[in-house]
């Protein structure tokens, strides 16, 4: 699923690659209130509690929160797109493109599983040589 | 004597575009109105509170058109809130017994296109389409489609908001649009982002707005209180950890914050409030909204506006001035400019927009970042 090679460097700062160099989403998770977000953080936005974050392997699956689909956006970027705000198993949210759907209401259902895949940014975008980006696709044990 | 505090002095410059101008030039023809519409001058200003989103000292640069006095002067900034903000600063240093006469300022020469965040969160490139979408009319076609989540919500809905505001414009000789857009039209133009078509998108203009703040002492020394509007309650919140607030900006807990200290502060609720000015910055807002101010019952925004509940003869009208969609949004005039059209109508000024026996008005802005100011303001 994850068409990248080995010189591409992640685009987002919360991008990790694991041993074998496959990318995961980084989170952290509060010591104190249990917490996940979606990042590096030295404290918790949420308690407040300092210094007591551990940085967790966030879910490569979720469902979709709630989304839009871009029809108009700066000017050179590719429309129309979906963007889309996942809640990841486990915790985190994430904001990305949903990809391999319809970009149309009709087929775009508020909680429908999704999985997390990581692409070449320039599927995307056109400088987005020789970095990695995650994108959601429909999940796809749910697939038909 | 009490330590209330006082609108004596308010105005706007129909909000337009002004290629020449500067944001203070623009500001000071704000305060020249606002000035002359309670006869101070410049001299009489103790202190000045300026707001704009670009640049820094506007409020200075201000003076040099209007008269360099010497008066202390705070700019400040806090996104599409940045008015409101200056107002309420005005406000607290006068309830705080410092000074007896303040102006605050707002003023903005937008550019064209949409707003983007400056901050990009240290990506590597520019994310734009490639990590979703992060420009305003995407953030606020997710506010409709989390309502529309929640209680079904349709784009027809959100469409109406907009036929709404724009008709109210009609009456606004301050507005940027005076036109009418009937509910085919908002509905059929250009899709930004689903579910928010052009015509559901605020206006990108250049403007102005200023008040003259007064002390209960002051305002009565100099015979001002006919025309004055009481500044009842003040509530400034920014935006607390909720779930998704990282990643997607959740506006309705900060407004819920800033409400319900605005509503202690004035000790009334949303019942006794005649009319509102709220932030429709999108289309898809406004419905949200009337829940976030208690205007309604949780879920029931949809079929309040249904109702005609915010129109003309409503409960409790909506936007007269044709909200931020059809008057225009420019981002630092903004939190004053729906001050002033509160006070027109609590005046018994307001011409033909006007709402008949008006006593209590309610002005709310938000910032993405987030700020939300609401101010509850009485008739004197």
């Amino acid at each position: 699923m994850n068409d990248i090679s080995a010189t591409e460097r992640p685009v987002a700062p919360y991008t990790e690659l694991d041993e074998a160099g496959k990318p995961y989403l980084l989170g952290s998770r509060c010591g104190a209130c249990g917490q996940t977000h979606l990042g590096r953080f030295e404290n918790c936005p949420k308690c407040g509690a300092r210094g007591d974050m551990d940085a967790v392997k966030l879910a490569s699956h979720g469902t979709l929160y709630n989304y839009t689909i871009v029809h108009r956006s700066l000017p050179g970027v590719k429309v129309p797109f979906v963007s889309a705000t996942v809640d990841l198993d486990g915790g985190g949210t994430v904001r990305g493109n949903l990809i391999d759907i319809e970009p149309d209401p009709a087929y775009l259902k508020f909680g429908m599983p999704v999985d997390v895949v990581f692409r070449s940014a320039s599927t995307a975008v056109a400088d987005g040589d020789g970095y990695i980006a995650h994108f959601f696709i429909p999940a796809q044990e749910a697939a038909q | 004597m009490s330590n209330d505090v006082y609108v004596v002095g308010i105005d706007m410059i129909k909000f337009g575009r002004f290629d020449d101008a500067k944001p203070e030039s623009l500001a000071a023809q704000a305060t020249l109105l606002a000035l002359d519409d309670c006869g101070q001058t410049i001299q009489d200003m103790q202190a000045i509170y300026a707001g704009t989103c670009n640049g820094t000292m506007m409020g200075q640069r201000m003076l040099h058109y209007v008269g360099q006095t010497g008066a202390p002067v705070v700019n400040v900034t806090n996104a599409c809130a940045t008015g409101a903000t200056a107002f309420r600063e005005a406000f607290i240093a006068i309830k705080a017994g410092l000074y007896d006469t303040c102006l605050a300022v707002g003023s903005e020469k937008m550019g064209k296109g949409m707003l983007v965040p400056k901050n990009s969160g240290g990506t590597a490139i520019p994310t734009e389409g490639l990590l979703g979408s992060g420009v305003m009319p995407s953030v606020f076609a997710q506010m409709g489609m989390e309502h529309s989540r929640k209680y079904g919500t349709t784009f027809e809905q959100f469409a109406r908001v907009s036929e709404k505001n724009h008709k109210h414009s009609v009456l606004n000789p301050k507005a940027m649009y005076q036109k009418e857009t009937p509910l085919d039209m908002v509905m059929q133009a250009e899709m930004i982002a689903y579910p928010l078509t052009k015509l559901m998108c605020s206006v990108n203009v250049d403007g102005a707005a200023a008040a003259v703040l007064m002390s209960e002492k002051r305002t009565r020394e100099l015979g001002l209180m006919n025309r004055a509007v009481r500044v009842k309650g003040s509530g400034l919140a920014s935006d607390p950890f909720t779930d998704r607030n990282l990643v997607m900006q959740d506006v309705n807990t900060v407004t819920r914050i800033a409400a319900a200290r605005a509503y202690e502060m004035a000790g009334v609720g949303p019942d006794d409030v005649d009319l509102v000015e709220l932030h429709d910055c999108f289309a898809t807002a406004e419905i949200p909204h009337y829940e976030n101010l208690g205007l309604c019952a949780e879920g029931e925004g949809g079929a309040f506006l249904d109702s005609g509940a915010t129109t003309y003869g409503g409960k409790v009208p909506v936007n007269l001035s044709g909200g931020l969609l059809s008057k225009g949004h420019p981002l630092g005039a903004t939190g004053i400019a729906n001050i002033y059209e509160i006070a027109q109508h609590l005046r018994g000024e307001a011409g033909e927009r006007q709402v008949e026996g008006a006593t209590i008005g309610l002005t709310h802005v938000v910032g993405l970042g987030s700020a939300c100011a609401v101010h509850i303001l009485e008739k004197a």
